[in-house]
């Protein structure tokens, strides 16, 4: 373990204390306030919209709707569909494609007066039949040709149908929204044709070429912030109409303009994981060896994006087993777009996949970690590589071992603690391992400071702490000497902060560039007199000092500037994964327990205890990754026991748009909770062996947990969430 | 939200003269219930009289009762003390409901006045007969786990969200209450009433008039009682079905009980057939199951809501069994 593993969260200090500056919280002189008007109905157009009263209202100073926008010149030029980014086209004209779809943006002086205007508006519509209802608009059903909408097929076609031993089962997972703490918000404005934004992004660069393609303005024109996130799951990936609004008030009026959605909007503007039905076919022999596996998905999608996420992805690769079939539909809805929800396919896959598994090894009379075992996968057989590295089999043993395995009977309802049924239940997760080009910039300055740039954001997984302690590492420097500099455009190019690659990228990034200053500064080094001579091999930097052999002669860095009159020394580099890395298959692994108690009398379920082990490769940084795998899976808990998004298909219109009424987990509901990890480094990912672990955080823990309330009650239950009305047991006087 | 006025009454009675000019003037005390009304527009008052100063907020043990003022707050009638002591159900209940934060804000007078946590009730894009009347009922037809089972409407079939007043009917409190016309009480058990064609009235407070307090007579429920609230979650959650029992307990026989259920009906919904059931009985699961079957009869669910039908019952036995274990 490095010296630098058990460091704290370098910006811990300033999220507790509130000195974190969140995108809306940014001092702007002038800025003004403005909000989102959204349509009560869910299809159809606008026939008329009374703005006057709002209009007329103190303090306004515009209300822009489609008949009076100035439309952004970049809507001109952008398809329709598959517009990565930006696909609804705030204000182009009078369709309503979604409930709640923003039809004016209202701009005040204040934000009560903003408020109050908003509240004037009223508008009238030509209504058309909706579709919001995945199970009622199979018609629509459609299969999109790109790599995650094809079908895959190894070995027969659907070939479990003939195996010793059949099971096929269906899944549902309901419409999950992201809802972070911190607010969809913006503050936008315009220097002559350059736009700027403060705002909640989970990638600067993506946001920026979004912005350019809308307002057709280069990329490079556009300045982002997002130095802090509170949070996003994956609403942020997107850059949505709401931040295109602001832009488009902000350039009307001149001023900036401060735009924060209301909690209800963040239910319906700002995507959310969709709504998916998965059919399960299994096979194996009498003695549990899988011999057909089928995974079918349809999920429902927007009428103006073909949205998809790799639900099927996991059941090719994760079991030994040679005839696979994976089938991916999506069915377009009146409903706002989805996007990638934390764990995103991976996460709704494993739930079908993973009770599935359970189910089989239940008609197999055979314990579940049993059954898994004997179907291990020694390779990859979707791509037929060899694996990078894969310890599951240590996440499964140390798993069993913390949750007390040993005491689970196979046998449902026989385990009882007093009144409470006893259950057990395990669920795996997986995710691959990415890492897009990234360049940081190094630089050594006078007064003895690291600092690190990149534009990269950090959303909360401590981005910023896996760079110091990356850093301080090889400059062999105290982490109290680091310097972050990121979130916003100018600095060298970071990825978006997405599928579990930021360690992978911009940790390598940091690495490479760390590396090369210290050549650089030996280099120099080395050109003066005192080690003139001395091979560059045997100079030594760390703290602060050059040193040769022995230690025998040293001189500080901070010398070495003055005496070549440098303010700093700096350099750049962009690194990226090379060639070797291709002929692996390189994934992170978790295995999620769960031990519930439950009173089938009233339907309660108590988690006594939950442990989540993760093959993550090398640990950077124990105390955020722990952070990071405890929130995952808090997140896989709300999935299984709570998340839904209910819609009254009536109306198309969400009925539990708050927090008091759409549920997460609180600290109550989670009695006792553990995480740990393999820690081995993965010989091939990348420089520091990292494999990724936000996305795995989340996936196999729904499935884990209706795997155990199976094995308390004999309830198998298949429409997530498990709420207490699915296991309630009837009286039996 | 739209522009209003907020003054400070110094009398309940300067309290209920200042809102009386006014036809849409509200009293605020805590606020946690009807800030957010009015963030929605669902209450739109042009005038707020803050009644958080008025001397209301003391709990008093006088002959043959408690009286708890009207803006004592939650959290400080939890934790009294003698309240825990004498009255242990208030205690439970009070505890059970919101978060901690919100017991603090939160006043005994605010509590009975909260409004159904029905979502259509809140949507206002939604069609409510208790928000709009003649609106039509969405919860009827549409999403209605959290709805009625007992005394509900064609045009209404909310509940009433509160903890606290599921214990105060069971503890046969009652409401004084101030008004223009003067004071008056009424019985805990009438002061909510049930929705009938007129959902837009929670209760049975005149116009104007102003909770002062209420008084709770003194009884044997100290020991063996118990508040069970089944919900989505461990915390911050609704009842979905919340239960109190009470009983007197002498040498295994149920010499009285009291029972109510919250959740269940646009009233915090008293049991009397069922405690009369058990006056006399011995303490057994089975006769728990009588009275809790007793306690069924009429209940009508939606839908969405039919698993009150067997979680309603089921909650009994349980309050009952864990009460008389105590």
């Amino acid at each position: 373990m490095s010296k630098t593993s058990n460091i704290n969260r370098v910006d811990g200090f300033a999220k507790v204390t509130g000195s974190a500056t969140y995108s809306a919280e940014y001092k702007t002189d002038g800025v003004v306030y403005a909000c989102l008007v959204g349509s009560t109905i869910a299809k159809g157009k606008i026939k008329s919209i009374d703005t006057k009263k709002a209009e007329w209202a103190p303090g306004v100073l515009a209300v822009i709707t489609h008949l009076n926008v100035d439309k952004p010149s970049g809507y001109q030029k952008a398809k329709d569909k598959h517009n990565f980014g930006q696909p609804l086209q705030i204000f182009k004209d009078d369709s309503i494609l979604y409930y709640d779809q923003p039809i004016a943006l209202v701009i005040a002086d204040t934000f009560e007066r903003m408020q109050y205007a908003a509240s004037l508006i009223k508008a009238d519509y030509f209504k058309e039949e909706h579709s919001t209802e995945l199970k009622k608009a199979a018609d629509k059903e459609k299969k999109v040709e790109t790599d995650k909408g094809n079908d895959y097929h190894r070995g027969e076609h659907d070939g479990y149908k003939n195996a010793e031993v059949v099971l096929e089962t269906e899944y549902t997972i309901p419409t999950e929204v992201h809802n972070p703490m911190e607010l969809a918000n913006i503050i936008a404005k315009w220097e002559g044709n350059k736009p700027i934004l403060y705002t909640k992004s989970q990638g600067v660069e993506g946001t920026r070429r979004s912005v350019a393609g809308v307002f057709d303005v280069p990329a490079e024109d556009v300045e982002v912030h997002a130095e802090y996130v509170g949070g996003a799951f994956g609403m942020g990936l997107h850059t949505w109409p709401y931040e295109i609004a602001a832009l488009i008030g902000a350039k009307k009026l001149n001023r900036p303009v401060k735009l924060v959605l209301h909690r209800e909007q963040m239910f319906t503007n700002v995507g959310f994981r969709p709504y998916t039905i998965q059919k399960m076919g299994l096979g194996a022999t009498k003695d549990g060896k899988l011999t057909g596996l089928t995974h079918e998905a349809v999920a429902m999608t927007s009428s103006y994006e073909d949205f998809m996420e790799g639900t099927v992805n996991m059941s090719r690769f994760i079991y030994d087993c040679a005839n696979v079939s994976t089938r991916y539909r999506i069915v377009p809805l009146d409903t706002c777009t989805p996007i990638w929800m934390r764990g995103p396919g991976e996460a709704t896959g494993s739930f079908a996949l993973e009770c599935a598994m359970d189910e089989m090894a239940y008609k197999l009379d055979l314990d579940p970690i049993e059954f898994r075992k004997r179907n291990y996968a020694e390779k990859d057989l979707e791509q037929n590589k060899p694996w990078s590295s894969k310890y599951l089999l240590e996440c499964y043993e140390g798993g069993m071992e913390r949750i007390g395995w040993k005491n689970r009977k196979n046998k449902p309802g026989s385990v009882r603690e007093g009144e409470w049924l006893v259950g057990y239940g395990m669920g795996t997760g997986t995710f691959g391992c990415y890492r897009s080009p990234t360049s940081v910039k190094a630089k050594f300055s006078a007064d003895g400071n690291l600092i690190l740039q990149c534009s990269v954001n950090d959303m909360g997984p401590g981005t910023a702490t896996m760079m110091t302690a990356i850093g301080a590492e090889i400059m062999g420097m105290p982490v109290e000497n680091v310097i972050i500099e990121m979130g916003k455009s100018g600095l060298p190019k970071g990825p978006t902060q997405g599928g579990s690659a930021t360690t992978s990228s911009v940790g390598s990034a940091v690495h490479d560039s760390c590396n090369l200053l210290v050549s650089k500064i030996l280099g120099l080094a080395n050109e003066t007199p005192t080690f003139k001579g001395i091979p560059i091999a045997d100079l030594t930097f760390a703290n602060g000092l050059i040193s040769s052999k022995n230690n025998s002669k040293t001189v500080s860095l901070a010398s070495l500037l003055a005496s070549n009159k440098l303010e700093d020394f700096a350099v750049e580099k962009q690194s990226k994964g090379n060639e070797e890395a291709r002929k692996y298959s390189i994934y992170s692994f978790s295995v999620h327990f769960v031990k519930v108690l439950v009173n089938p009398n009233i339907g309660k379920i108590r988690l006594a205890h939950v442990v989540s082990c993760a093959d993550i490769g090398t640990v950077i940084s124990q105390k955020t990754s722990a952070g990071q795998m405890f929130g995952g899976a808090v997140g896989g808990i709300g999935m299984g026991l709570m998340e839904a998004l209910e819609i009254d298909h009536r109306f198309g219109r969400p009925i539990n748009n708050n927090f008091a009424d759409y549920h997460v987990p609180v600290n109550a509901d989670i009695e006792k909770q553990e995480v740990f990890f393999v820690n081995k480094k993965d010989p091939i990912s990348n420089p520091m062996g990292t494999k990724g672990l936000g996305e795995t955080a989340l996936v196999g823990m729904a499935p884990a947990i209706a795997n155990a309330v199976f094995n308390a009650t004999g309830k198998r239950v298949r429409d997530l969430p498990i709420t207490l009305d699915k296991i309630i047991e009837t009286a039996k006087v | 939200m739209k522009n209003f006025q907020i003054i400070k009454a110094l009398s309940p009675n300067s309290a209920v003269s200042s809102i009386n000019k006014e036809n849409s003037a509200m009293f605020i005390a805590g606020g946690t219930n009807l800030v957010d009304l009015m963030k929605k527009n669902i209450a739109a008052p042009d005038k707020l009289v803050d009644i958080t100063s008025l001397d209301l907020k003391k709990i008093e043990f006088l002959s043959g009762k408690v009286s708890i003022g009207a803006l004592a707050k939650n959290s400080q009638v939890a934790e009294d003390k003698a309240i825990k002591e004498k009255h242990p159900l208030l205690a439970l209940a009070l505890a059970a409901g919101a978060s901690q934060q919100i017991r603090h804000m939160a006043t005994v007078g605010g509590n009975m006045l909260q409004r159904t946590r029905c979502s259509y009730f809140y949507n206002t894009d939604m069609p409510c007969n208790k928000r709009v009347p003649k609106s039509g009922c969405g919860a009827i037809g549409g999403s209605n786990r959290m709805s009625a089972i007992f005394g509900a409407s064609e045009s209404c079939i909310a509940v009433h969200p509160s903890d606290m007043c599921v214990a105060l009917a069971a503890l046969d409190a009652t409401v004084l209450v101030e008004g223009p016309k003067g004071k008056r009480q009424i019985k805990f058990t009438d002061f909510h009433r049930l929705p009938g064609n007129t959902p837009e009235k929670d209760n049975t407070l005149l116009d104007k008039e102003l909770i002062t307090s209420i008084e709770i007579p003194d009884n044997n429920f100290n020991k063996n009682v118990h508040y069970l609230k089944v919900r989505d979650r461990t915390s911050y959650a609704f009842a979905l079905v919340s239960v109190t029992a009470a009983l007197d307990i002498q040498n295994n026989t149920i010499s009285s009980a009291r029972l109510a259920m919250g959740g269940v009906a646009h009233k915090p919904w008293r049991l009397t057939e069922a405690e009369e059931f058990l006056k006399g009985k011995t303490v057994s699961e089975t006769t728990f199951r009588q009275a809790a079957n007793l306690a069924m009869k009429g209940a009508k669910s939606y839908g969405d809501n039919d698993f009150k039908l067997t979680l309603g019952p089921n909650a009994i036995v349980e309050a009952l069994t864990i009460a008389s274990s105590k």
